[in-house]
């Protein structure tokens, strides 16, 4: 069944869009990332515009972020202090962002540069999730507890910054301004490539702030919450590119997707999913490098105007 | 006053002769509207056609050969070429082409080359590589824009909005001819022009236009309508709805 896109301009099959944005929304709910990272070169990829998949992707990621919010919340799994640090230093560093955007495109190599950045960024975290993932596997098999137990009083040296607050849910006291600044450079990279962040924000908080990853999820999708409402608004009113039509179904897709990624992360074996995320992020990065460093078989490229209704 | 005698009596016989000479092309399209709704997926249309001519008309060596050109809305369209920079490949060049159609699609009865040169199409710009063909003649253009035009042309065709049908055009009697004209769901909105030229002998004999118009109608005229004149109340409903459905679905899947 297909149906018309008013704003992308162009019939989509209703089946294939609701199991694409199930799948990623499975992802989502299993790892408590927004998806967005998956879903927007995949409407690109259908011949969407990409200013309309950017910006209807928002919306999706609006949606599905809404429902994990809410369960979180129920389970006393987010920590809405944090939260708020994390969106103040999220809306500056779009700011940010949208200006480096506008700058680079009227430069004429905005393409290449977010090709560059899905390939660095995508391969350097996913090679340290693959990493991570794998040690956590072999730890497992030789019997050990699989993560390394929080060892107290040994705080890597940013934490200790001055403007210390007390985040009791996260069981965190630490300085915020790395927060913040982790933050500012999601929110950057969010507005550049058109992604949540949570995928770069959940390894963050794990990693360098030793926050229980329960919590993380619950928070970093507050956080997406916040901003990708915020993006779409933006959107909407500025180039008219949120195709509402295209928003529900994939939303109607990603929230019934999350609520299976939901269960299986409390139900399945969480370490292997943490290699398949790894590995999954990887091959975004090496699709892109295969752009990037393969001779085209066309170089010629005819970019369509924007719809003019 | 005497001058002006000569010019009428010119003008009366140029009137009379071309009277006698000349086939008079007669088009219709089956529609002059195409709406957009929400299970669009392209639509066809059909040009017809009648040669009409009468007992003074000259009698013809050379059969009828018709060529239909159908151009959508013009818009600006950039091409760019990738090129090699150290290991990686990224745009570099690009060239503009301000007011060219989005659609492109020319049908004839028989091959174009069988009608007529090579020259008379690009003068008389006919056919797909032509159509669109900038005054003056390839000579002028430099290489670059050459490749570029090509590369504009093959990159359209490969999206359905360019083509070339080159049987496109039948004869159902000797004066009576229909073209179908198919129009993807990619192709824009907007107006459609359709020229249909009858030859005969690689000599243009009489030129026809007609039209029709590609527009969203219903739901989807009063979103993408809505999207434009209260983008904030659009937006805002956009991004409620999304959390409804969020909301809903937390509420339908609650299990705890």
């Amino acid at each position: 069944m297909q149906i018309y896109l008013p704003i992308a301009e162009l019939p989509i099959s209703v089946l294939m869009v609701l199991g694409l944005s199930g799948a990623v929304g499975f992802i989502s709910g299993l790892f408590g990332v927004g998806g967005g990272f998956l879903l927007t070169p995949l409407l690109i990829f259908l011949d969407i515009p990409p200013a309309v998949a950017v910006a209807t992707v928002a919306a999706q990621v609006a949606g599905s972020s809404m429902t994990g919010v809410l369960t979180y919340l129920r389970r006393r799994a987010l920590d809405l202090k944090l939260g708020s640090v994390l969106v103040s230093g999220g809306i500056l560093g779009t700011v940010l962002g949208v200006l480096f955007f506008n700058t680079m495109k009227r430069l004429g190599q905005l393409e290449l540069v977010i090709t560059l950045s899905y390939v660095t960024l995508f391969s350097i975290i996913g090679g340290l999730m693959l990493y991570d993932a794998l040690r956590a596997m072999l730890r497992v098999r030789a019997g050990k507890p699989a993560r390394l137990k929080r060892r107290g009083g040994m705080h890597p040296w940013w934490m200790g910054l001055p403007f210390r607050v007390r985040f009791y849910r996260s069981g965190l006291y630490c300085s915020v301004i790395p927060i913040a600044l982790l933050a500012v450079i999601i929110g950057f990279i969010g507005a550049v490539l058109g992604v949540g962040g949570g995928f770069i924000l959940v390894p963050g908080l794990i990693y360098f702030f030793r926050i229980p990853p329960a919590v993380v999820v619950g928070t970093s999708l507050f956080q997406i919450l916040v901003t990708m409402t915020g993006a779409t608004l933006l959107h909407a009113v500025t180039n008219q590119s949120v195709d509402i039509v295209l928003a529900v179904l994939l939303l109607v897709g990603g929230v019934i997707g999350a609520q299976f990624g939901g269960r299986a992360a409390r139900n399945l074996n969480v370490e292997s999913f943490r290699l398949l995320l790894a590995l999954l992020i990887l091959s975004v990065g090496l699709r892109f490098a295969i752009e990037l460093f393969i001779p085209p078989s066309e170089p010629f490229s005819v970019v369509l105007p924007e719809s003019s209704r | 006053m005497r001058r002006l005698a000569i010019l009428l009596a010119a003008l009366a016989i140029g009137l009379t002769v071309s009277d006698a000479r000349a086939e008079t092309l007669i088009a219709a399209m089956s529609s002059h509207q195409i709406q957009i709704t929400s299970n669009y997926t392209g639509s066809q249309l059909t040009v017809f056609g009648l040669v009409e001519r009468d007992g003074r008309t000259v009698a013809r060596g050379d059969p009828y050969d018709i060529i239909v050109t159908v151009r959508g809305p013009r818009r600006m369209l950039l091409v760019r070429e990738k090129e090699r920079l150290g290991p990686i490949w990224i745009n570099r060049t690009q060239r503009r082409f301000p007011d060219n159609p989005v659609f492109l699609h020319v049908a004839s009865n028989r091959p174009i080359a069988e009608m007529m040169s090579n020259e008379t199409a690009q003068r008389e710009r006919i056919g797909l590589a032509n159509a669109e063909r900038p005054a003056g003649t390839w000579v002028d253009l430099d290489p670059g824009a050459r490749r570029f035009r090509d590369s504009l042309v093959r990159i359209m065709q490969a999206k359905d909005l360019y083509g070339y049908e080159e049987r496109g055009v039948t004869f159902l009697s000797s004066a009576l001819f229909s073209a179908p004209v198919d129009i993807p769901a990619t192709a824009p909105t907007g107006s459609y022009t359709v020229d249909i030229v009858l030859y005969s002998g690689g000599v243009p004999l009489a030129r026809q236009q007609t039209n029709f118009e590609v527009i969203k109608s219903g739901i989807e005229q009063r979103l993408a309508s809505g999207a434009y004149d209260w983008a904030v109340l659009y937006g805002l409903a956009t991004v409620l709805l999304a959390l409804f459905l969020g909301w809903g679905a937390s509420v339908i899947f609650r299990r705890d």
